[in-house]
């Protein structure tokens, strides 16, 4: 499997052989193979939702595989868990941040393996080790100071600390690079290297097309649960790793048949939008009757814009027009008087009310106008809609039973179903289809048409490659909090999963100042 | 009704016999009939525990003075279980009662100003619990110490106006309210029904009761939903404190008297204890204001039928706390049963 010669190859320090994983009989894994070697940085690649961070999360103990077997210096582990990654000096850097906000740097570095003297904690030697393993990544901040106070790069480097410790063999870093700035980046590349050079094996995820060519001596893709396949220093190339992780087939089942959109008049104008921190310098128009795609890698500012638009946060700079007049919209009750909705990408713990029934999680925002006198309510108005909706968007289940009951799918309905009866002019789905099975993917697919059909303007975040490049008239990319490129209407771009990836990794940067993509 | 986007989506999708009730329907219909029904078996096995022990229990005299007993505790509990619906707690309604109880007596006594002793009353509950509103609301504290705040603040300004002493008025206007019947039912239980029936109405039929159960059951969905999340939360504390007047009103035409120190004195514990002992769940968006009158009468008979039984004041105690955390304990094991 990997090419080092005709010697004999080296001892793996980690195999795992045909993993597998289900989540509520969805599988996520199948049957992955992934040998990890001392001293090297082994990178892992592929889109969101491929399963690289389910892998990590078995190797780190915090799930358990369906099946499978996981091997350290060559001795097969049975019942894999926390505890037997803890022996093994597995250590893991989550993309979430997993500190404790209330407590200092030392006691964060040392949280469940606390230095004891006679059973008490020995604060003095837990500073002292702190300080070494803090000089190490060059950091300047007070080892005292509470984790909370600092900023969220300084945090990263506490995590990346913690992290690393005399006993550790394996480093997993999943999209360590998120919160740092260039320099910062650079040290970090720097004690990266030279944890290889001690011997460390690093499995590296990241997005990001110059990182890996930075730092990986290894490459191996995941896409849709399965292994695709590994690439070294001397076969890596942008193009290969973008095939590799796209290579999957467009198919017709996005249902394309709605007249294409004229481009006149914009219903939405947004010009040079900015919140001061996560988006910088937005501007788009939409038009009647287009499905608009936002693309992007998570984390590139796509929810950040939308929710400035919807009113979810506050927008600090630029402006928001509806039919060529400006709209200052500062809540989502702005928003909706305006004629914008926003569907959020957790439906769960952003949108639905799961004690409640689906007639009244489709009622809430409109359940005003169904006031008699006194705030009284007429129910049969509200039945009447909620029947409607059930019927039209084929939610399985009946008005007066609780959304929480629901499966994934229909509770997408249920939320699409209040977005609608706002009868809004604009419409925001942010990950539309996330956590929903193949069926209701499709049907509501079908909804998006029709809505496009009828002229509303549809704007659809996603993070999956092929349901963008299949429903989209055109497709704006982001790229850490800027709109980097536009695809398809007028632009003379075409819309394929290999551009998207191009400019959300900010490969095509690479491309133009590189010609032959190696470093 | 149906625009032409509607009739493309139907026809899109219609598919004959779509409207298929799964299993999973059933189950969950089920499990909110147990929900309503709630503690009521547990009223019923007292009842029926306390006539089989004690021979004056069960009689049409007694569950009057059950149900007059229960009356004030009904009201204060309604108060709260809006608040606690949101999420919220109010812990100053046994205060908030004590000062309007002062304000009502003292005003009863000026010459000239009796009638305008219950809408003094009233206003000032209303007033104290606007204020709780207004610091949970634009505030953004705590509930939970804005009205532990207000409950000592306030046992403390009830005491301040009646100049700590307790305030008589033998010929008070009201008076009739604590002690006279309306075609044969005691005033005290006609407006318990009354705030218990107006109680439904809201929660269930106004555009307000949708907006109390969406603020209490996922806040940040309801602020997504374009709900005015403080005018919820105003409202709420508001009402909890005009009901803990209504509840002064009710105790003073009673005793024809008021004492700032002693009034309402750990009222707001067993209005709390009624809240979950019906069913409502302390972080919000579930509850029923039915569960909240049927643990309030739990509480009522419990303390009746001990008295009957000859049990003494500290072994009362003691059984009460222990009925009220078996009672939820039981509720919690037979739902998560119910799940499995």
């Amino acid at each position: 499997m990997l090419s080092t010669g005709s010697e004999s190859p080296p001892l793996a320090l980690l195999e795992m052989r045909s993993i597998s994983k289900s989540f509520n009989g969805v599988r996520v894994l199948h049957d992955i193979d992934l040998s990890i070697f001392p001293g090297q940085i082994h990178a892992l690649m592929g889109e969101n939702g491929a399963g690289k961070s389910t892998l990590m999360k078995i190797l780190s103990g915090a799930y358990i595989a369906d099946s499978g077997t996981i091997r350290i210096d060559g001795c097969d582990i049975r019942n894999y868990g926390l505890n037997d990654a803890k022996r093994h000096g597995i250590s893991v850097i989550y993309q979430e941040l997993s500190l404790c906000a209330n407590m200092s740097v030392v006691e964060n570095i040392y949280l469940g393996r606390e230095i004891r003297r006679c059973g008490v904690v020995n604060h003095k030697a837990m500073t002292e080790g702190a300080q070494v393993v803090l000089k190490r990544l060059g950091v300047t901040f007070d080892p005292h100071a509470l984790v909370g106070t600092l900023s969220i790069a300084d945090q990263q480097l506490v995590e990346i600390a913690r992290a690393i410790h005399a006993d550790t063999r394996i480093l997993v870093m999943d999209e360590p690079t998120t919160p740092l700035s260039s320099k910062e980046t650079e040290s970090l590349f720097t004690l990266i290297r030279q944890l290889r050079d001690d011997g460390v094996a690093i499995i590296y995820i990241s997005h990001r097309m110059a990182e890996i060519y930075a730092l990986s001596d290894f490459v191996s893709v995941l896409r849709d649960g399965h292994y695709v396949g590994s690439l070294d220093r001397a076969t890596l190339s942008a193009e290969t790793l973008v095939r590799m992780m796209v290579g999957r087939d467009v198919s017709g089942f996005y249902a394309h048949e709605r007249p294409s959109c004229s481009y006149e008049k914009p219903i939405l104008r947004v010009r040079n939008l900015t919140d001061g921190s996560n988006i910088k310098d937005c501007s788009f128009d939409l038009y009647a009757g287009e499905i608009l795609g936002i693309a992007g890698l998570v984390g590139s500012g796509r929810t950040e814009l939308a929710r400035l638009i919807a009113g979810v946060d506050a927008y600090s700079g630029g402006q928001i027009e509806i039919d060529g007049k400006v709209v200052v919209i500062r809540s989502p009750r702005d928003a909706g008087n305006a004629g914008i909705a926003y569907l959020t990408e957790d439906r769960k713990a952003l949108g639905l009310f799961l004690d409640m029934s689906v007639h009244d999680n489709i009622n809430v925002c409109v359940v005003g106008s169904d006031a008699l006198f006194a705030g009284f309510v007429s129910r049969t108005a509200g039945t009447g809609r909620a029947e409607q909706a059930i019927q039209t968007l084929n939610i399985k289940a009946s008005s007066d039973i609780n959304v929480g009951a629901l499966s994934g799918g229909n509770q997408q309905k249920v939320l699409l179903a209040r977005l609608l009866e706002m009868k809004p002019r604009v419409l925001f789905l942010d990950e539309p289809t996330s956590g929903v099975d193949i069926g209701a993917k499709t049907e509501i697919y079908k909804i998006i048409n029709a809505l496009a059909a009828s002229g509303v303007c549809v704007v659809m975040i996603s993070s999956e490659l092929p349901e963008i490049v299949g429903i989209a008239d055109r497709v704006l990319v982001m790229c850490e909090g800027k709109l980097v490129t536009e695809l398809g209407g007028h632009s003379g771009l075409d819309i394929t999963p290999e551009t998207i990836i191009a400019f959300a990794t900010g490969s095509d940067r690479l491309t133009l100042a590189n010609g032959d993509l190696v470093q | 009704m149906t625009s032409p986007l509607q009739r493309k989506l139907v026809s899109d999708f219609t598919t004959p016999g779509v409207r298929n009730i799964t299993g999973a329907t059933a189950q969950d219909k089920m499990r909110q009939m147990m929900r309503v029904a709630g503690m009521l078996p547990v009223l019923l096995l007292l009842c029926v525990g306390f006539s089989l022990m004690s021979e004056s229990f069960f009689s049409a005299q007694n569950f009057s003075i059950i149900s007059q007993q229960a009356s004030i505790n009904v009201v204060l509990a309604s108060g709260l279980t809006f608040v606690i619906l949101t999420g919220g707690i109010d812990l100053s309604v046994g205060s908030i009662l004590a000062v309007s109880a002062v304000v009502a007596l003292l005003v009863s006594q000026v010459p000239g100003f009796a009638p305008l002793a219950i809408a003094a009353g009233l206003g000032v509950g209303l007033l104290l619990g606007l204020v709780n509103g207004a610091l949970v609301a634009f505030g953004k504290l705590p509930a939970f110490i804005v009205t532990l705040g207000g409950l000592t603040a306030m046992r403390g300004i009830a005491r301040l106006i009646g100049e700590d002493k307790t305030v008589f008025n033998p010929d008070l206007s009201f008076a009739y309210i604590g002690n006279d019947t309306l075609f044969g039912v005691p005033w005290l239980v006609v407006i318990a029904m009354v705030v218990v029936t107006l109680s439904w109405l809201i929660l269930r039929r106004t555009v307000l009761g949708v907006q109390i159960y969406a603020v209490g059951g996922n806040p940040e969905a309801a602020r997504l939903s374009g709900i005015k999340v403080w005018k919820v939360l105003l409202f709420v504390y508001a009402l909890s404190g005009l009901l803990a007047g209504v509840g002064a009103i009710m105790t003073s035409a009673r005793l024809m008297a008021a004492n700032g120190l002693q009034m309402g004195q750990s009222y707001e514990l067993d209005a709390i204890a009624a809240v979950i002992l019906g069913g409502t769940r302390f972080t919000g968006g579930v509850g029923t204001i039915i569960g909240t009158l049927i643990g309030a009468l739990i509480i009522a008979t419990l303390s009746n039928g001990l008295i009957l039984l000859g049990v003494s004041d500290i072994w009362q105690y003691i059984i009460k706390g222990v009925v009220i955390i078996g009672a939820v304990a039981l509720d919690r094991f037979r739902q998560t049963g119910a799940r499995t």
